[in-house]
């Protein structure tokens, strides 16, 4: 009886072990990569810390994407309609980015007020979309209809 | 008036499985040996309903019916024959009628081999399938009906597949990814089964673990097709994100390994009884969960279904009944049965109890960084999203511990292992695993974290090869005829843990050696990399069956000598509208080539990503060993002789 | 002691679900608009049937949505047969044919028949800009006092009707 008693003991004491220290594994990497989500307006109000590792997010403002022609540097601004951020980032673009769409951007605010992202995520939704896809994507369309595809493979 | 018949055979699908969620348990209750008998007729009824709406369904794709809104919306005319086929599951419909589907093959399974049960028990289990059964057809047809059609106004033509699916990896990864989710459905009803009639000992261990393994090697499968399919399709090179769906399919797999072996124990041993059922419940509702994910919206991701809040009501309920019920009716029925075995602390249990807490414990934290930005919202502290450093801090040292400790588990023996014997063994292995992981890293120049990894892959290594040398060379019989002895399960068994080594080799080996740069090039233009040196020749137009593309030709050669052509693409998907991103790759066995177009810039110049990977291959060679490993346990001659024998 | 821990799951798994249902209506991506609480803006539109200029003054007295639509917009024409069944209903809906061509729109309407009290042509899309609208189709709620209290992206259906009708006031 004391031998399966003490063996009990063993048992729970291993597994609490573990669990703890599962636990404090957990609060320190919880603690360390969890981002928060400002919006242009809590970023331009102040809201979002600086050099902190945290998302943003808005529509792209048309016409705001500009790149840079030796490096890959691209800087775009993006809006809630209220306010809008500065966003850089070097890279590429996911293939949904595009002007007047949502994105969210992972990365930190700078002391200047310039978004740094190390991640660009572009959603997209086939429900919804500006013209200007709609009408560049039915140029593509037509040139397709017109010209019937070749082969049939 | 085709369609209409797969609608009216979902009906009658949905009123035979409600007859055999009820009649043969009230059987059961009356002691009715003929409502008892019913079980098995209805199965096959309610399955070949099933089939007959999901060939129907199959059939509007294939004649492009396009009056059928489902297939209005993920197929097109211009379509490959093929990808119409796998349409069929491309949106949230089809894949709910395919989920069914498979649960219903299963459930059939479950009855031609129900000669194998006891007499009440076996239909107890396929009605508790039956109940699985009739919460997703309700589902389907309540809220999801892939039947409904556009009247009176037909569209001409599809709205095509989303180009994502177009792919031959989505061909097969949903059907052998639900082949395994749902699987799970099969060790479920059997542990509720068990709690129902109170037959809950060894017997039923063996009973559950050839379905648990067979479900585990599709669900293996599965996910390491996702993985490989994301890796060559989402252009960006990885090959795990910790995305929520990937979670989604991820949490079952690792709760269902920890099952695969607690069950090995309650059959052996007859210990853990009551913690093994609830780890059955356990795994077949994080697959219910999973299925919530994906299609609620209440995470977003990039694979997640279009958000709707009624369906995410529908299926959150089914998933308070199915899980909430069968926890409850766990907390009544469990404290009846008791392990009667005890077991010592050095003995295998003691190790497979190990395996158990650091697997569930793994579970528990995906699962808790899956769902701590709901909580964190619900709690009003704000949006947050939890990245994939936190899954890589806490699950890379739990997985590596654990992989310590499943190679000692075969060492050691049922009950009482000598705890010099074994000390001896590990001792020997570790100084040898870490003398030449050192050097290996040494000679490859990697860091100390490479050498630790290292060095619990070869000990993984040394001590499962240590333990079937030492099992083949006992006896007086030679070397082969003693291999052969040995059951199919323990070469099943090895061949999975050395699977996970080959696995997690890969995985450390892709993170530590491999090379990638982002860049900008023009045709005639050329970038030495890694060793290679890739040629960017040039663009060319190619016209697709329903798409059209920039291929672009780069050309690689090593140290002056052509090694291969790349030709990653941009397409333009026109009837849904999508831009596409193929990747051009060389696989190989020690290393992966990879280019993937970016955007074009001015002039003739294109944003270009390049990798090198190293030993990416690895990862989802680890994977087919593993379920390799799992389809031949679950072969086991053990299965089917003896259960017949019990029975007869 | 021992019976209670058998509990335990349940007990976990209530408060997930409790934590799964807070978290089902609410919508990771809406998008307020910045122009909640404040009148619709000031413009000068030509209507699309009648090629005659108007403004502000034009606009209904009652509460009333107000759609952005285009021809070029594959969910618009979803929406559109729900938007007839709202005006039958007596729905006052103000049109609004963004960046369009203007034969196009009106053979839309004959075809489809015409659920808007009024059509403006926002040919450049001025009044877009204004609106902060990005893209159609889109639908604003204006109540009695003009001042505009709901924005919706996307194609309006029964179940979002059932939910925001209650701005209409």
């Amino acid at each position: 009886m004391h031998a399966i008693r003490k063996k009990r003991l063993i048992t729970i004491a291993v597994i609490l072990f573990i669990l703890s220290a599962a636990l404090g594994l957990v609060m320190y990497a919880l603690q360390q990569n969890i981002n928060l989500f400002y919006s242009p307006t809590q970023i331009a109000s102040g809201e979002a810390p600086v050099n902190t590792t945290i998302r943003a997010g808005g529509m792209v403002v048309v016409g705001s994407v500009h790149r840079n022609s030796d490096t890959l540097d691209v800087t775009f601004d993006v809006t809630d309609f209220k306010h809008n951020v500065r966003i850089q980032y070097r890279g590429i673009l996911p293939d949904l980015f595009r002007e007047g769409q949502g994105i969210v951007a992972q990365g930190k605010l700078m002391n200047n007020g310039i978004f740094r992202a190390s991640q660009v995520l572009a959603k997209h939704d086939e429900k919804y979309m500006p013209p200007e896809v709609s009408d560049a994507l039915k140029e593509a369309q037509k040139k397709t209809t017109t010209k019937p595809s070749t082969s049939d493979f | 008036m085709i369609p209409e018949i797969g609608h009216f055979a979902l009906i009658l699908a949905l009123f035979f499985s409600l007859c055999l969620a009820v009649v043969p348990l009230i059987g059961y209750w009356q002691k009715n040996p003929t409502l008892l008998y019913t079980a098995r007729p209805l199965t096959f009824l309610m399955s070949f309903f099933v089939l007959v709406s999901f060939l129907v369904l199959a059939f509007a794709f294939m004649t492009d019916d396009f009056s059928v809104m489902y297939v209005s919306q993920n197929s097109n005319s211009h379509l490959p024959i093929w990808y119409k086929f796998s349409a069929i599951w491309g949106g949230h419909e089809g894949s709910l009628l395919l989920w069914v589907l498979i649960l219903s093959g299963w459930s059939s399974a479950v009855a031609l081999k129900i000669h194998t049960l006891p007499k009440d028990v076996g239909p107890v289990v396929l009605s508790v399938l039956g109940i699985v059964s009739l919460g997703f057809l309700s589902f389907m047809l309540f809220t999801s009906s892939p039947f409904v059609r556009l009247m009176p106004e037909i569209p001409t033509d599809g709205r095509d597949l989303n180009p994502l699916l177009q792919d031959i990896g989505l061909i097969i990864h949903p059907p052998m990814l639900y082949m395994g989710y749902v699987g799970f459905s099969v060790a479920f009803a059997f542990a509720i089964a068990a709690l129902i009639t109170g037959n809950l000992n060894s017997s039923w261990a063996r009973w559950t673990r050839p379905w648990t393994s067979l479900s585990w090697a599709f669900l293996t499968l599965g996910i390491t097709l996702g993985s490989w399919w994301a890796y060559y399709e989402l252009g960006w090179g990885g090959w795990w994100f910790w995305d929520p769906v990937e979670n989604a399919s991820f949490m079952p797999w690792l709760a269902g390994t920890a099952l695969v072996h607690s069950l090995a124990v309650t059959e052996k041993r007859g210990v853990f009884k009551s913690w093994t059922v609830l780890l059955a419940i356990f795994t077949f509702s994080l697959s219910l969960l999973g299925t919530f994910l994906v299609r609620s919206g209440v995470l977003t991701s990039v694979h997640a279904f279009a958000a709707d809040p009624t369906r995410g009501i529908y299926i959150l309920a089914l998933l308070i009944v199915l899980i909430g019920g069968s926890l409850l009716l766990y907390g009544f029925r469990a404290g009846q049965v008791r392990g009667s075995a005890t077991f010592g602390m050095t003995g295998r249990e003691a190790w497979l109890l190990l395996n158990n807490i650091l697997l569930t414990v793994l579970t528990l934290t995906v699962l808790l960084g899956t769902l701590y930005p709901l909580i964190f919202e619900v709690l009003g502290l704000g949006r947050i999203s939890v990245g994939a450093p936190y899954f890589n801090t806490v699950f890379s040292p739990i997985a590596l511990l654990l992989i310590v400790f499943m190679a000692v588990g075969p060492l050691s023996k049922w009950h009482k292992t000598k705890a010099s014997v074994l000390l001896k063994a590990c001792l020997f292995a570790a100084l040898l695993s870490i003398v030449l992981a050192g050097a290996v890293s040494y000679v490859n120049s990697l860091g100390s974290l490479a050498w630790l990894t290292l060095s619990v892959a070869f000990w993984a290594v040394l001590l499962t090869f240590k333990d079937w040398f030492d099992k083949v060379s006992a006896g007086t019989k030679g070397i082969i005829p003693r291999a052969r002895q040995l059951p199919r399960n323990y070469y099943g068994m090895m061949l999975a843990h050395l699977g996970m080594v080959v696995t997690l080799i890969g995985i450390l080996l892709v993170s530590t050696s491999s090379y990638e740069s982002t860049l900008k090039l023009s045709p005639g233009e050329s970038v030495s990399f890694a060793g290679y040196e890739f040629h960017f020749d040039g663009i060319s137009h190619v016209e697709g069956p329903n798409y059209i593309a920039d291929s672009g030709e780069i050309s690689v050669s090593k140290q002056g000598r052509f090694v291969t052509l790349l030709t990653p693409e941009k397409r333009f998907y026109s009837a849904s509208r999508q831009v596409m991103t193929e990747a051009g790759l060389d696989a190989g066995f020690t290393r992966d080539l990879y280019v993937s177009l970016g955007e074009k810039l001015e002039g003739d110049a294109w944003s270009v990503r390049i990798y090198v990977k190293a030993f990416v291959r690895w990862i989802w060679l680890g994977g087919l060993m593993m379920m390799c490993g799992g389809l031949l346990s679950a072969l086991d001659k053990r299965y089917s002789t003896k259960v017949r024998g019990n029975n007869a | 002691m021992r019976k209670w821990v058998l509990f335990l799951p349940l007990i976990v798994f209530i408060g997930l679900g409790i934590v799964l249902y807070k978290q089902l209506g609410a919508n990771p991506e809406y998008m307020p608009s910045a122009l909640i609480g404040k009148p619709v803006p000031d413009f000068t539109l030509v209507t699309l049937q009648a090629d005659k200029v108007l403004d502000q003054s034009s606009l209904p007295k009652s509460a009333y949505l107000l759609n952005f639509w285009a021809t070029w917009c594959p969910t618009c024409e979803e929406e559109h047969a729900y938007l007839n069944q709202l005006a039958n209903q007596g729905v006052p809906i103000v049109g609004i044919d963004y960046k369009d061509d203007q034969k196009k729109a009106q053979q839309w309407l004959s075809i489809k028949s015409n659920p808007y009290q009024l059509v403006l042509m926002d040919e450049l899309g001025k009044f877009g800009v204004d609106m902060g609208v990005t893209g159609a189709p889109e639908t604003f709620i204006v109540n009695t006092k003009g001042i505009i209290v709901y924005r919706y992206q996307g194609a309006m259906d029964d179940v979002v009707w059932q939910k925001i009708k209650g701005y209409l006031q």
